[in-house]
C-alpha cells in the first residue's frame, strides 16, 4: 500500500517502544545487565536511546546535533516495516537477516550489543506488537 | 504415577578418531534401515528426539544420533585443555564413517543438518557406495558468512547466550515457542569455543564449490531439503548446489528455518516422511 514504508510512519511506530517495553517485564528482566546509550536509524530519522538495567532511561527522536552513542543500529524504512509485519517474510524476519541483505547495519562498539543480542533484537522488534493493538 | 518411558535409548562407547580415543554418546530408537542423524554446529543429538519418538518412522528405520566429540554428553579427547577445537572436512568425514563401521551399520542412510548437511555432500563425493541414501537438511556447497565468529568465544560476551541469540534468527517465525526455545537451549549449553570450532569446517575448511559435480546419485540417491526462513543456507544456496548434481532432489520447506527437525517437528514431519518412504520403497 502507498506509504507503507514511510520514514515518518515507521518512526512513529518505533516511538512506541518505551511503552511496549514497560509492558514487558520479562524482556526487562532479560536486560537486567544491559546499560548503554545507542543510536537507532529508522530510515533517515535518528533516535537516541539510553537503556539502564533493561529499562528505557531516555528516548529522543532527532534530528540531533552532535549526539554521542556507543553503537548504532540503522535500517531502511522498508527493513523496519517488513520486520514488524505480524509474520515477516523470509529474509526480512530478523536483524541479522536484514544485515546480510544490506538493509540494516551496525556501527560503533558492538560489545554491549553482542553481549545482549537477544534483548536488543527483541527490543527492536517490539513494534510488531502494534498490529495486535486496537489503533 | 508410573513413568511413561520414551523409546529412545542412550549408550556410550569409545571411538578412535585421529589416533585418539573419544568417549562418544549416542541415542537410538526404532528398527530396520539404519538412519544416522547428524546435528547442527554447536548443538547435539537431542535435536532429533521428535523423529525418534515418531512410530511412523521408527517402524521402518533404526535412528541413531551421536553427539559429536566436544558436544552434548560426548567428551572432548584427553588433553582438550591444551588446544582450540577445530572441526575439519577430514575429521568430520572420518567420524561418521568410523561411527557407522563401529556399530556395523549395513548401508545406512545419513541425514545431516547444516554442517551435517554440508558433510553429507562430502560423503556423497567420497563414500557414496557405503550409503543407501543421503539427506542434506539446510545443505549447500557453500554459503556467504553473515557474522564474525570471533564473537562466539571471548570473556566479555557470554558464549552460550550469543550463540543462541545469533541462531535464533534462523528459526521461522511460525515455529512454536516451546520448540524454538528448546532448540536455543542446546546452543546455550554448548562448551566454550565449540560452535566456533564447528564453524571452522563450515566457513573455512569445508568449501565444496567445484566439487559437488562429481556426485553420482545413481550410486547413492541425494535429497536436499531447506527451510524458506534459513538465511544462512538459503533455498537459493541449496538450489544452486543441486543444479550441479544430476538427480539430486530439492524440496523448499515452507514455514521452516535452519532447524526443521527441532524447531517445528510437526511441520518437518510432513516433508521428511515422503522422503523416507521413497528411500524405503526403492530397496
Amino acid at each position: 500500500m502507498p506509504g507503507e514504508f514511510d520514514d515518518d510512519r515507521l518512526a512513529n511506530a518505533f516511538a512506541e517502544v518505551p511503552r511496549l517495553l514497560a509492558a514487558d517485564p520479562d524482556l526487562i528482566r532479560r536486560g537486567a545487565f544491559f546499560d548503554a546509550r545507542f543510536a537507532v536509524g529508522i530510515g533517515a530519522i535518528p533516535f537516541d536511546v539510553t537503556v539502564a538495567a533493561g529499562k528505557i532511561a531516555s528516548f529522543d527522536r532527532g534530528p540531533f546535533l552532535m549526539r554521542s552513542w556507543r553503537f548504532a543500529v540503522r535500517g531502511t524504512a522498508e527493513a523496519w516495516g517488513r520486520l514488524w509485519q505480524p509474520v515477516p517474510d523470509p529474509g526480512w524476519h530478523d536483524l541479522n537477516a536484514l544485515m546480510k541483505h544490506g538493509y540494516a547495519s551496525l556501527e560503533g562498539d558492538l560489545q554491549p550489543l553482542m553481549a545482549n543480542l537477544q534483548y536488543l533484537k527483541d527490543l527492536l522488534a517490539l513494534p510488531r506488537r502494534l498490529h495486535g493493538e486496537a489503533r | 504415577m508410573a513413568a511413561t518411558l520414551e523409546p529412545i535409548v542412550g549408550r556410550y562407547f569409545t571411538l578412535e578418531l585421529g589416533g585418539r580415543p573419544h568417549r562418544l554418546y549416542f541415542e537410538e530408537a526404532g528398527q530396520g534401515i539404519p538412519l544416522v542423524c547428524l546435528h547442527t554446529a554447536g548443538a547435539d543429538g537431542r535435536q532429533f528426539r521428535h523423529l525418534m519418538t515418531d512410530a511412523e518412522i521408527t517402524r521402518h528405520f533404526r535412528l541413531l544420533a551421536f553427539d559429536m566429540p566436544w558436544h552434548g554428553k560426548s567428551l572432548p579427547p584427553e588433553g582438550w585443555e591444551r588446544e582450540d577445537y577445530r572441526l575439519t572436512t577430514a575429521s568430520y568425514t572420518e567420524m561418521i564413517v568410523a561411527f557407522c563401521r563401529a556399530l556395523a551399520l549395513d548401508r545406512p542412510v545419513v541425514m545431516g543438518c547444516s554442517i551435517g548437511g554440508r558433510i553429507v555432500l562430502n560423503l556423497a563425493i567420497e563414500h557414496a557406495a557405503m550409503f543407501r541414501a543421503l539427506i542434506g537438511l539446510e545443505a549447500a556447497d557453500y554459503q556467504a558468512p553473515w557474522y564474525d565468529t570471533q564473537w562466539l568465544n571471548r570473556p566479555d560476551v557470554h558464549g552460550g547466550e550469543v550463540c543462541a541469540a545469533l541462531v535464533s534468527g534462523l528459526i521461522a517465525p511460525q515455529s512454536p515457542a516451546t520448540a524454538r526455545n528448546e532448540t536455543l537451549w542446546m546452543y546455550k549449553q554448548g562448551g566454550p569455543g565449540v560452535f566456533k570450532g564447528d564453524l571452522y569446517f563450515y566457513r573455512v575448511d569445508g568449501d565444496l564449490r567445484g566439487k559437488v559435480g562429481a556426485i553420482d546419485t545413481g550410486v547413492c540417491p541425494l535429497y536436499l531439503l531447506t527451510g524458506e526462513y534459513d538465511f544462512s543456507c538459503t533455498p537459493d544456496d541449496t538450489e544452486r548446489t543441486a543444479g550441479q548434481i544430476k538427480g539430486a532432489e530439492v524440496t523448499v520447506m515452507r514455514g521452516l528455518g535452519h532447524f526443521p527437525m527441532s524447531e517445528n517437528p510437526a511441520r518437518f514431519r510432513s516433508y521428511i516422511l515422503p522422503v523416507l518412504e521413497k528411500i524405503r520403497s526403492s530397496l
